[in-house]
C-alpha cells in the first residue's frame, strides 16, 4: 500500500545533481574516446593544448553563467574581448608601460559593461535587444581603434606568459588564471547571499525585489563583472595569440553561451551551478581536441557544439516527460487500490 | 483605400466596420506602431537627403540600386525573423540555412546546368522549408526553448554545410545567364531581385494583416496563455512560423547565389545578427506581439542606406558597426520610451476621463 507513496518520494530524492553526474560520465567517455581515436591524446604536450584553447571562453563562461542564472543574457561578452584586445595595441603603442596599459583595458571593460548596464536597468530594457546592439557597438569601436591593423610587439616577458606552463607541468599559465577565477566564481555563485540572490532573481525577479534584494543593483553588478572579465580574457588572448587586432575573438558569444546551457543552467534563469558548467567546459574542449586529432576540421566540429547544447535541453525534457508519465501511472494505480484516501 | 471602396461598393460598408473593429483590440499598439513607421519613414528620408545635400553625386541611380540590391535580401530575412519574434521566439539559423541554400542550389546548377530558373528558386525553398521543420520539430514538439534550438541548429547546419563542402566553392561561371539576370536585370529601371523581394513582403504583409493565421502570430506574441485559452493551436502556429523563416531563409540563399555568383561554406555568416539589429531598429519588439512587415523592411532599409552613405560620405568603413551598434541601442531605447509614454497616456486619460 505504501509503495507508490515511497516511489514519489524516492523521485525528489534522484533529483539532485543529476545532470552533473551524467556530464562526469560523458567526460570520462570523451577521454576514452580521444585515447582511442590518437595515440599522442593522452601526452602532457597535447592535454596542455585543450586547456589553452579553453582559456577565453571559460573566463566569460564563469560571469555569462551568473547572468543566465539571473534570467539575463549578455551577447556583447566577445565584442568586449575584441576591443579590449585592440585598446590594448593602442595603448601599447603609445608608449604607457603594460601594468598601466593592462589596468586601463580592465577599467574599459568594467565600463563596457557598466555601459550594458545602465541601459538594460536604468531604461528597463531586454538584456538581448541590448547586447545585440552593444555586441556591434563594441566590435565596431574596436575597428575604429585599430581598423585592420594589427599590433604584435609586445614585451617579451608578457607574451612568454601567454605561452608557458606551470612549473613545466601540462598546465599553461594563462590556466591558472582561469582556475583562480573559477575557484572564486564558485564560492560567488553557491556560497555567498550575492550567488544565492542570482536564482532567486532568476526564479521570479519581482519575488526577489519583494523579498529585498535590491534586483537593480545586483543586475549592474553583474553585467560589470562580465565586462571585467571579458577584458580580461582580452588581454590573455592578445598576449597568448601576440597580436592585438579588431577582430579577435569574433563569433566566441555563441561559444560560451552554448558552454553555460550544456552545463545545465536553464536559459530561463533560476537553474544550474558552476560546477556543471566547468564540466561542461572540459567536455567541449576534449571532444573538440580529440576530433581534431582524428582529422575532422574545426568549422566541423561546430556541429558537436550544437548536438551537445541540444542534447543538454533534449534530454532532460524527455526524462521530465517520461517522470511525469511515470507519476501519473503510479497515481492512477494508487487510486485504483486505494478508493477512499483517508 | 478603404474609404474609396466604401463610397464605390456596397458590400465593402458592411465590412468596413468589421475591418475597424478588428483593430481595435490592439488600439493602443496600433498607433503606437503608426507612428513608429512614421518616425523611421521621416528618418529614412532625412539621411537619403542629407547624404545627399553633403555628397549630391549620393543620389545617382547606380548608388540607388545598389541600395536596393543590398537590402533586398536582408529585408526578406527580416521579414522571417519578424513572424517569429512576433511570437516571442528568435531563429538564429537563418544564416546558416542562407548559407547551406545557396551552395546546395549552385551544385545543382552545376550538376544540371540546363535548370530552368524558377526550378532553381523552389529547390532554394525546399531546403530551407527541411531546415525550418527541424526548428519547429525541436521548438514545438521537443519543447526546446527557440534561442537555444536555433542556436544549436546554426552551428549544426554550419558544420554540416563545411563537412559537404570541404573548400569548395561554386563561381559564376558556373551559372546560367538567365539565372544571374535575377539580380543583373531591371523592369523599368528596378532591378528583378528587388521587385522579387518586394512582392514576397506584400504577400507576407497582407498575410499578417489580413489572415486569421497571421493575427493568430501576434496573439501568441501579446499572450500566450491567454492565446491558447481563445482557442488558437499555439504548437502549431509556432511551427507555421519557423517553417516560413526557414523557406525565406532558403529563398534567400537562392538569391544570394544569383546576386554574388561566388559561393562558398561560408557564406551568410553571422547575418542572423544583422537581420535581429534590422527588425529591432524596424520597431519589431523583441518581447512580442509588436511589429509589421513595414516598419522591419524600414529597418533594413536605414541600416543599408547608412552603411552606402558612409562610403559616400568617405567615413572610413571601420565606423560602419559601431555607428550601426549605437543605432541599435538608440532604437530600443527609443521605442519603449516612446511606448510607455503612450501607454501612460492612455491609463490617465482611462483613470480620469
Amino acid at each position: 500500500m505504501a509503495k507508490p507513496d515511497s516511489a514519489l518520494l524516492t523521485r525528489k530524492r534522484e533529483t539532485p545533481l543529476r545532470w552533473e553526474t551524467l556530464l562526469v560520465v560523458v567526460l570520462i567517455l570523451s577521454l576514452g574516446l580521444g585515447r582511442v581515436l590518437s595515440p599522442v591524446f593522452l601526452t602532457g604536450a597535447n592535454l596542455s593544448n585543450v586547456l589553452a584553447d579553453l582559456t577565453e571562453i571559460a573566463l566569460m563562461a564563469l560571469p555569462m553563467t551568473l547572468i543566465i542564472v539571473a534570467a539575463e543574457i549578455d551577447l556583447s561578452v566577445a565584442s568586449v574581448l575584441g576591443a579590449s584586445s585592440a585598446l590594448m595595441g593602442v595603448l601599447w603603442h603609445m608608449g604607457l608601460p603594460m601594468p598601466v596599459v593592462i589596468a586601463l583595458v580592465l577599467l574599459f571593460g568594467m565600463i563596457a559593461g557598466l555601459f550594458n548596464g545602465l541601459v538594460i536597468v536604468k531604461l528597463n530594457l531586454p538584456s538581448l535587444a541590448v547586447t545585440i546592439g552593444t555586441l556591434a557597438l563594441f566590435r565596431g569601436l574596436s575597428y575604429v581603434l585599430l581598423g585592420d591593423q594589427a599590433v604584435a610587439d609586445f614585451p617579451p616577458g608578457y607574451t612568454a606568459f601567454g605561452m608557458d606552463t606551470l612549473f613545466g607541468t601540462f598546465i599553461p599559465l594563462p590556466f591558472v588564471i582561469v582556475i583562480v577565477c573559477a575557484v572564486l566564481f564558485t564560492v560567488l555563485l553557491q556560497a555567498t547571499a550575492f550567488g544565492r540572490s542570482l536564482y532567486a532573481i532568476g526564479a521570479n525577479s519581482t519575488a526577489a525585489a519583494f523579498s529585498g534584494i535590491e534586483v537593480a543593483k545586483v543586475r549592474m553588478r553583474l553585467f560589470m563583472l562580465s565586462g571585467f572579465m571579458s577584458a580580461l580574457a582580452g588581454i590573455v588572448y592578445t598576449l597568448r595569440f601576440t597580436s592585438a587586432r579588431g577582430d579577435n575573438g569574433e563569433g566566441f558569444e555563441l561559444s560560451v553561451i552554448a558552454a553555460v546551457l550544456f552545463g545545465g543552467v536553464s536559459i530561463f534563469g533560476g537553474r544550474g551551478s558552476m560546477v556543471g558548467v566547468l564540466l561542461s567546459l572540459l567536455i567541449i574542449g576534449v571532444l573538440k581536441n580529440a576530433l581534431t586529432l582524428d582529422d575532422v576540421s574545426s568549422e566541423t566540429l561546430t556541429i558537436v557544439t550544437g548536438a551537445l547544447l541540444l542534447a543538454s535541453v533534449l534530454i532532460p525534457n524527455l526524462v521530465a516527460r517520461w517522470r511525469a508519465m511515470r507519476d501519473r501511472k503510479l497515481i492512477a494505480a494508487q487510486s485504483l487500490t486505494k478508493p477512499a484516501a483517508p | 483605400m478603404i474609404r474609396h471602396s466604401t463610397h464605390s461598393h456596397a458590400a465593402s460598408i458592411e465590412h468596413a466596420p468589421l475591418q475597424r473593429a478588428r483593430s481595435r483590440p490592439g488600439g493602443i499598439v496600433g498607433t503606437i506602431a503608426k507612428s513608429r513607421e512614421t518616425t523611421l519613414f521621416v528618418v529614412l528620408i532625412l539621411l537619403i537627403l542629407g547624404t545627399s545635400l553633403a555628397r549630391p553625386q549620393f543620389l545617382n541611380l547606380q548608388n540607388l540600386r545598389d541600395v536596393l540590391l543590398n537590402v533586398s535580401i536582408v529585408s526578406l530575412l527580416t521579414a522571417g525573423m519578424t513572424v517569429v519574434i512576433l511570437m516571442r521566439h528568435i531563429d538564429l539559423s537563418i544564416g546558416s540555412t542562407v548559407g547551406i541554400s545557396a551552395y546546395a542550389v549552385g551544385s545543382l546548377y552545376v550538376a544540371f546546368p540546363q535548370m530552368p530558373v524558377p526550378v532553381a528558386l523552389v529547390a532554394g525553398v525546399a531546403i530551407g522549408l527541411v531546415a525550418g521543420g527541424i526548428n519547429a520539430l525541436l521548438i514545438a514538439v521537443g519543447r526546446v526553448p527557440s534561442l537555444v534550438a536555433t542556436l544549436s541548429t546554426l552551428y549544426i547546419f554550419r558544420g554540416a554545410d563545411y563537412a559537404w563542402v570541404h573548400g569548395g566553392q561554386i563561381n559564376a561561371t558556373s551559372l546560367p545567364e538567365a539565372y544571374s539576370r535575377l539580380a543583373t536585370g531591371t523592369v523599368l529601371g528596378i532591378p528583378t531581385l528587388a521587385l522579387i523581394a518586394a512582392a514576397v513582403l506584400l504577400v507576407l504583409s497582407f498575410y499578417l494583416k489580413h489572415f486569421r493565421a497571421g493575427r493568430e502570430h501576434y496573439a501568441i506574441g501579446s499572450n500566450p496563455e491567454a492565446a491558447r485559452l481563445a482557442g488558437v493551436n499555439v504548437e502549431r502556429r509556432v511551427m507555421s512560423g519557423f517553417l516560413l523563416s526557414g523557406a525565406i531563409a532558403g529563398f534567400a540563399g537562392a538569391l544570394w547565389l544569383a546576386r554574388f555568383g561566388t559561393v562558398d561554406a561560408s557564406t551568410a555568416k553571422g547575418i542572423e545578427l544583422q537581420v535581429v539589429a534590422a527588425a529591432v531598429v524596424g520597431s519589431v519588439a523583441i518581447t512580442g506581439g509588436v511589429g509589421t512587415i513595414l516598419g522591419a523592411t524600414l529597418g533594413a532599409l536605414v541600416l543599408g542606406v547608412i552603411s552606402i552613405a558612409l562610403v559616400v560620405l568617405h567615413v572610413s568603413p571601420f565606423w560602419e558597426q559601431a555607428i550601426e551598434g549605437a543605432l541599435i541601442v538608440a532604437a530600443i531605447a527609443a521605442d519603449t520610451l516612446l511606448a510607455r509614454s503612450v501607454a501612460k497616456r492612455m491609463m490617465r486619460k482611462r483613470d480620469h476621463g
